[in-house]
């Protein structure tokens, strides 16, 4: 019997491992599978036992719950049989392209990722030809999932039209290149996609890399991933080199003669290395510190060389897009939001987890309808968007559509698709104050409005709360908000003041000194 | 109605971003006016030159921008936000706005963050009035600071007071990281990194370790940067902001760098470089930027000082009396024992005026050619090499040429310490990916340095350089590798072909010569490939070049390899002699050799010798003089026993110092003028105080040819110019010689010599320097050299066959010692011993490789003897892995150390220069006591 029990670091962190153990022990004739997490978190560790083809789940599943479970044949009469797993109404409502892989497969078998379709979509853009791969991509309407939500194929059609050159500060005659980076340095609070793409399914973040380095005619790929992934940077490694000796990367790719290497990178533990030219210093070997643009990485990226820089998530749905059809992909989605996102929902919430789906799902939706509201069962009073940089929004604005136009529209940004849930404890004047502190703690200090700034808004802020010149503060406050978001050089600095005014402007009740006395007074 | 360059505004001194070289011209809008700018050029520096001067405080003309302050954020049409001016380039078309109500809030609200984590002690601050900060406060009208000074700070950050000439405090620090940027770009050491992040970003010295401890060479470029009172001089800190500014040159290497000397009164606060300066660029050492307090050292010797005997103590005496005694006894020995039984030697540390006037004193007032100068020891085989081969006796380029350098073949030079802001440029086209190959026994710096990694480092056995050179040429001429077109348009086909034959012979391949050189073969032909092979090939040597009984063929042979290679008469290329002292070139180009007039014209030269006799009224003799080597063997012989040597300290510098000791307690009458008592003033009778460069009025010229002003920032601490006493010599034996001034010295300098006729003090105050050969085809000068055909016509080809020294290790002298310099210390070290610098280098050591080190049971900083054949010091052994093992090396900057005492009196065989490079020594453990 084939039984599936996930790898992922979240299965992990709640007993996946001393499930499989468990598993194995009570049953040595099973087969067990390592694979990714579906997804569907708050029913980690999710166990699938596949019967006649058919994969059954159950969960949350603990080591004590092995010998119980009657899996030799009445395991619907168990109390943690949740059903087959891909009629769970949580996946059914899915558009699952860029994660079409992630906890089917295994992750360390290159069959199993060939029998799912792995490979088809290098293959047809091989077919395809690099400019019409491009063509493809931009048709796709895919853009930026880190967050900037530059069109893919814009940004790769600009390398591809590049001249290859040699690393700055190399001898006349040095070999030219072109690069791929992959920014894996998924710091934002509450997301986790790149992370569980990587854990579950990293053959397809290398199968997009090759059709990005194809595709803009580049010679070596690098994925910058953060040191606080360490299943991730394994995954990935391991992922290398089986494709290194099935002949996907190497010399003759596919028999072909296009060429193509990857290699990880690992972070130093630093949020500002997930801004890109930060991440191009730090692969370099330098101090993690923002560069200013121009010049574009595109023209002049890694090394001084041509580069594409894409997020995992971006470039993980390329394989999709060019096995399944850029016009299937973009009728999904709305507007100029065309395709799907990977929301990943988190914070106080009863079903946290993964749910990609086409742009312009409510945020309500996404919350209430996917998440089942808050863990605690209280009212829901805030939604951060975005990761720690990202607006809040109230309860009201919760139908917002959850697509770039429209957040925009509402003074927020969708970020890399990170959603976490407060309940009606929350106090947003504590919210705002950290997002000034996660700013003080993780600023490069290159920028003066970004390295004093979000250490003066926090002492404001406190200010502020204890009802120190309170109307006077508030002003500075704005002020310095307006100094870091249009003074800064980078997003970092430039985005901090959208939770501290989204807070401030939508729950000013928390910002008085009243509320913070009755708090304390709790 | 394009305005470029602007007439109709000041233009400030710094525009804040580098100038772009770039042909493509755009033209941007800058606040309703249009200017032409190079394509890429900042929008700041466009604004600038037009006239709009935007806050800045990151940002600085000498260093790429960096965009980290965010004063300088302007609004442009059609663009999102309010982009950094310094980091946006322009484009064609471009429409910017540099102020308006949300930039003037942005800018004044980027500044209150600035000052809400300053000390606000502007009025008692060492910058006040020299500070950025405090300028762009007012600039942006800054009034409150809302956030108070309650917040958190860093007014309480510790002041590093470590470095001797300047203090870190890091209370005022704004993290703009200009220092940090200089010391990368400007001089490359790469000391000074910021170290943490966000509010607690600091600057670092070597990760986290006092200036003096850090890799730090005190060269002073972060200070020069930073535009607060963080980094600043400690001398302004004590004295007060300077008050008027002075233009000059530096007197220490060959590097010639410009200065502005800036005074509070008389007294010198500090020396800045000069941005225009044109051997400089605005980059300094630590020796030019802050060792001048030798200057005003209570040594001085102010007076002027006679003796009837060497055993007898000084007298101090009236000028008169001393050049009085002076020129009588001169005069009674040339009645006793002939005219040709005195002499004098120039010296490269002082001006061309200066030099000039004294060897007119010995060619006109002592009536014979005993005239020699101090580049007798360095770079005299320089001087004849590339005349035989080239018509010139100087350096092919600027210095700015080697930023167009592909490959650089640095041959027995260590720049970096030497001429230092020489190497720095060097470094920074190392950086852009120039390669280099480096000739020398010892691992220099530059075979490996932050962001620099030799391609070859040819670490070759001392005194096999010929060999070496030879062996490039051989696979040049044997592999193909010869730019045939090259030499066919430029050169004299006999001799190309005889050196082709000579130097294709099986002798001269890198194969036969691996056991002479001790350099692989195989690694040989790949520098001499690399050479050959780069569309620009420059070579750049120092004394480890000439100071060999073989300098002057290996000078040859270098530029042999250069012609063969078609590397000769444009930017990137050329042969570059990096030459040691301030103004060697100077003094040789004014007549200062025993052979030669001004200009290097042969005194047998009957036009040449008919131009002097009818300027100066007296007869010029045919035959040349004696070189000092003669001079002082003459004096063993009592056949010369009077001697004028001004600024030179033979008894220390020359070779086998006992035996010029004895020559010197030979002579009837020495003459020393110098700044202070040193050990060849221990053998004088008569005393004349010099002046110190800051005195002194006149020209440099440099290593490449430059002629640079040397202005009187000071009045002369002796009452007198150093040519007045020459002058007044002169008289007093009996020779009428007398200017004015020293500006009319150099007015008789170009009417007497071809290369100089279009130099005056006139147009170098104009138009700030000028490289020789400047006249009437070349009125500013001439850069590069050779350009479209050899200033002898056709490039001569030399056959330079390698000869081995004598002087080769033997049993009982089984290392060789080669000796060199240090960055803090400078030559003798009458100087640089005086100042501040000896906390880098408090005595000369020996460096020894660990396996002979442990051969002789010698342990780190123990006590050593060195001897050789001719005598033997004592000096502390180091032990590294910088010297081969069989090669030991030290430096000679302290007299105690004697370095010279073992050094022997071979020679080069074309010019005398003494073989420093190569003595052989035995090296034994000491017993004697410390010496104090």
């Amino acid at each position: 019997m084939k039984v599936f029990v996930p790898r992922d670091s979240a299965a992990v962190s709640v007993g996946a491992d001393r499930v499989a153990a468990a598993l194995g022990a009570a049953h040595p004739s099973f087969e067990i599978v390592r694979n990714g997490s579906r997804g569907l978190l708050w029913l980690e560790p999710l166990v699938e036992i596949e019967v006649d083809g058919v994969r059954h789940a159950f969960g949350p599943v603990q080591p004590q719950d092995i010998p119980a479970l009657a899996l030799t044949g009445d395991y619907l009469n168990s109390d943690l049989y949740l059903g087959i797993t891909d009629q769970l109404p949580w996946l059914v409502r899915q558009e699952r392209w860029t994660f079409e892989r992630v906890g089917i497969v295994d992750p360390a078998s290159p069959e199993d990722f060939l029998a799912h379709g792995g490979l088809s979509g290098l293959k047809a853009a091989m077919a395809a030809g690099a400019a019409a791969t491009i063509e493809q991509v931009t048709a796709s309407g895919l853009r930026g999932r880190g967050g900037a939500g530059f069109p893919t194929g814009i940004k790769w059609k600009t390398v591809a039209n590049a001249v290859a050159t040699s690393h700055a500060g190399a001898p006349l005659g040095s070999t030219t290149h072109k690069y791929v980076v992959v920014n894996a340095d998924e710091g934002d609070s509450g997301t986790f996609a790149d992370r569980m793409l990587m854990e579950g399914d990293p053959f397809t973040l290398l199968e997009g890399m090759l059709i990005a380095g194809f595709a803009v005619g580049a010679d070596t790929g690098y994925i910058y991933i953060r040191s606080e992934y360490p299943a991730a940077i394994h995954s990935m490694q391991r992922a290398i080199e089986i494709s290194r000796e099935q002949g996907w990367l190497g010399s003759s790719i596919l028999g072909s003669d296009f060429a193509f290497d990857i290699h990880v990178r690992v972070g130093a533990g630093s949020y500002v290395c997930g801004e890109e030219t930060a991440m191009l210093e730090s692969l370099e070997g330098k101090r993690g510190m923002v560069r200013p643009k121009p010049p574009l990485p595109a023209l002049e990226g890694l090394f001084g060389v041509p580069t594409v820089i894409n997020n995992v998530i971006s470039i993980g749905s390329v394989p999709a897009i060019m096995s399944r059809g850029a016009e299937a992909y973009a009728a999904l989605g709305t507007g100029r939001s065309q395709g799907t996102s990977v929301f990943q929902l988190a914070g106080n919430i009863a079903q946290g987890g993964i749910v990609e789906t086409g742009f312009g799902v409510s945020v309500r939706e996404l919350v209430q309808g996917f998440g089942g509201g808050t863990r605690t069962g209280r009212p829901i009073r805030a939604v951060q968007i975005g990761g720690p940089l990202g607006a809040y929004l109230s309860e009201a604005e919760l139908d917002v559509s959850a697509d770039y136009e429209a957040l925009a529209a509402a003074d927020a940004m969708l970020g890399h698709g990170g959603i976490v849930v407060f309940d009606d404890t929350v106090d947003m004047a504590t919210q705002a104050k950290f997002a000034m502190q996660f700013c003080a703690e993780e600023s490069c200090g290159k920028c003066t409005p970004c390295r004093i700034g979000s250490t003066r808004g926090v002492e404001v802020i406190d200010l502020i709360v204890r009802g120190e010149n309170s109307a006077g503060n508030k002003e500075l406050l704005e002020d310095l908000c307006e100094v870091m978001r249009d003074g800064s050089l980078c997003a970092m600095g430039g985005l901090t003041p959208l939770p501290v005014l989204s807070a401030l402007h939508k729950f000013p009740e928390d910002f008085e000194p009243e509320s913070q006395r009755r708090k304390e007074s709790v | 109605m394009s305005i470029f360059p602007p007439d109709r505004v000041n233009v400030p001194s710094d525009l804040g971003t580098p100038d772009i070289d770039s042909t493509e011209i755009v033209t941007v809008n800058i606040d309703g006016n249009l200017i032409d700018v190079p394509a890429g050029t900042s929008v700041m520096r466009a604004a600038a030159l037009a006239g709009q001067v935007v806050p800045k405080l990151c940002a600085t003309d000498s260093l790429d921008p960096f965009g980290s302050c965010r004063l300088c954020l302007v609004e442009i049409d059609g663009r999102k936000g309010t982009p950094a001016s310094c980091t946006t380039p322009c484009e064609s078309g471009m429409s910017v706005t540099t102020q308006s109500p949300k930039l003037d809030k942005l800018r004044k609200g980027v500044m209150e963050l600035y000052i809400s984590d300053h000390p606000l002690d502007c009025l008692t601050c060492p910058a006040n009035g020299d500070c950025e900060l405090q300028d762009m406060a007012g600039v942006v009208g800054l009034r409150d600071v809302r956030y108070g000074y309650e917040g958190a700070n860093h007014l309480d950050a510790p002041t590093d007071d470590s470095n001797p000439y300047f203090s870190f405090d890091e209370s005022k620090c704004i993290a703009c990281s200009r220092c940090v940027r200089a010391c990368d770009e400007i001089q490359g050491t790469f000391a000074l990194t910021i170290s943490g992040r966000g509010f607690g970003s600091k600057v670092s010295a070597s990760e986290g370790l006092k200036f003096i401890d850090s890799e730090c060479v005190s060269c002073g470029a972060c200070v020069q940067a930073c535009p607060t009172s963080t980094l600043q001089e400690k001398t302004v800190i004590e004295l007060g902001v300077p008050t008027r500014q002075v233009k000059t040159t530096c007197a220490y290497c060959g590097v010639g760098c410009s200065f502005i000397a800036e005074l509070r009164g008389n007294e010198l606060v500090r020396m800045v470089p000069d941005k225009d300066g044109g051997a400089n660029a605005g980059h300094s050492c630590v020796k030019g930027r802050f060792a001048w307090g030798y200057a005003s050292h209570a040594d001085r010797v102010t007076e002027p000082m006679i003796r009837e005997s060497i055993t007898d103590d000084w007298k101090v005496v009236s000028w008169d009396e001393a050049i009085g005694f002076a020129a009588d006894r001169l005069k009674l020995i040339q009645a006793e024992s002939g005219i040709d039984s005195i002499g004098g030697i120039t010296s490269s540390r002082c001006t061309n005026e200066e030099v000039y006037v004294v060897q007119k004193l010995i060619r006109a007032g002592f009536g014979n050619n005993n005239v020699d100068t101090c580049a007798r020891v360095c770079h005299s085989p320089t001087g004849y090499g590339l005349k035989q081969t080239f018509g010139t006796s100087a350096g092919t380029q600027d210095f700015q040429s080697v930023e167009e350098s592909d490959v650089i073949l640095l041959i027995g030079a260590n720049p970096t310490d030497a001429h230092p802001v020489f190497a720095s440029r060097m470094k920074r086209t190392l950086r852009k990916g120039a390669q280099l190959v480096v000739v020398d026994p010892r691992r220099i710096a530059l075979v490996e340095t932050p962001h620099i990694k030799a391609a070859h480092h040819l670490q070759l056995r001392p005194g096999t350089n010929v060999a070496i050179v030879n062996a490039m040429g051989h696979v040049v001429a044997t592999e193909g590798l010869v730019d045939t077109g090259f030499v066919q348009d430029r050169c004299d086909m006999v001799s190309f072909n005889a050196w082709r034959d000579f130097i294709s012979l099986p002798e001269n391949s890198p194969e036969a010569l691996e056991s002479v050189t001790g350099v692989k073969a195989e690694e040989l032909r790949a520098a001499a490939r690399l050479f050959a092979s780069a569309p620009n090939a420059a070579i750049y040597y120092g004394l480890g070049v000439t100071e060999h009984s073989q300098g002057s063929t290996m000078v040859m042979s270098m530029a042999n390899l250069a012609m063969a290679t078609g590397n000769i008469g444009r930017n990137g290329v050329g042969v570059n002699p990096l030459r040691g002292q301030n103004n060697v070139q100077g003094a040789c180009d004014m007549g200062s050799f025993p052979h030669e007039f001004s200009g290097y014209r042969h005194v047998s030269d009957d036009s040449a010798r008919e131009l002097f006799t009818s300027l100066w009224g007296t007869e010029m003799r045919a035959e040349p003089g004696l070189r000092i080597p003669n001079m002082l063997d003459a004096a063993l012989t009592n056949t010369f026993r009077g001697i004028y040597i001004q600024g030179e300290d033979i008894a220390q510098s020359d070779p086998n110092t006992e035996h010029v000791m004895a020559a010197l307690s030979a002579m009837d009458m020495v003459i020393v003028q110098d700044l202070f008592l040193n050990e060849t003033s221990k053998y004088a009778h008569v005393f004349l105080p010099g002046t110190s460069f800051l005195e002194k009025d006149g020209t440099f010229t440099n290593a490449e040819r430059r002629i640079n002003r040397v202005r009187p920032v000071m009045p002369s601490q002796t009452g007198m110019s150093e040519w007045e006493v020459t002058c007044a010599l002169a008289q007093a034996m009996g020779y009428d010689m007398h200017y004015n001034n020293a500006s009319e010295i150099m007015d008789e300098i170009a009417k007497v010599t071809p290369t100089f006729s279009g130099v005056s003090f006139a147009k170098l105050d104009k138009v700030g320097s000028v490289q020789w050969p400047c006249n009437d085809n070349a009125p500013l000068g001439t850069p590069i050299m050779h350009v479209n055909k050899f200033v002898r016509g056709e490039g001569q080809f030399i056959t330079t066959p390698y000869v081995p020294t004598d002087e080769r290790s033997t049993r009982k002298y089984p290392l060789l010692l080669t000796t060199g310099r240090i960055l803090s210390q400078y030559n003798v070290g009458a100087q640089t011993r005086r100042t501040n610098n000896v906390v880098w280098h408090q005595e000369d050591v020996l460096d020894i490789h660990e396996s002979d080190a442990l051969e002789r049971g010698i342990a780190d900083g123990s006590w050593v003897e060195v001897s050789s054949r001719v005598g033997a010091t004592r000096l502390r052994a180091r032990i590294t892995d910088q010297v081969p093992a069989g090669v030991v090396y030290t430096t000679f900057h302290y007299p105690v150390s004697g370095a010279n005492v073992i050094t022997t009196d071979n020679s080069d065989w074309a010019t005398n220069c003494p073989e420093y490079k190569v003595t052989a020594v035995q090296v034994q453990p000491s017993t004697a006591m410390v010496i104090a």
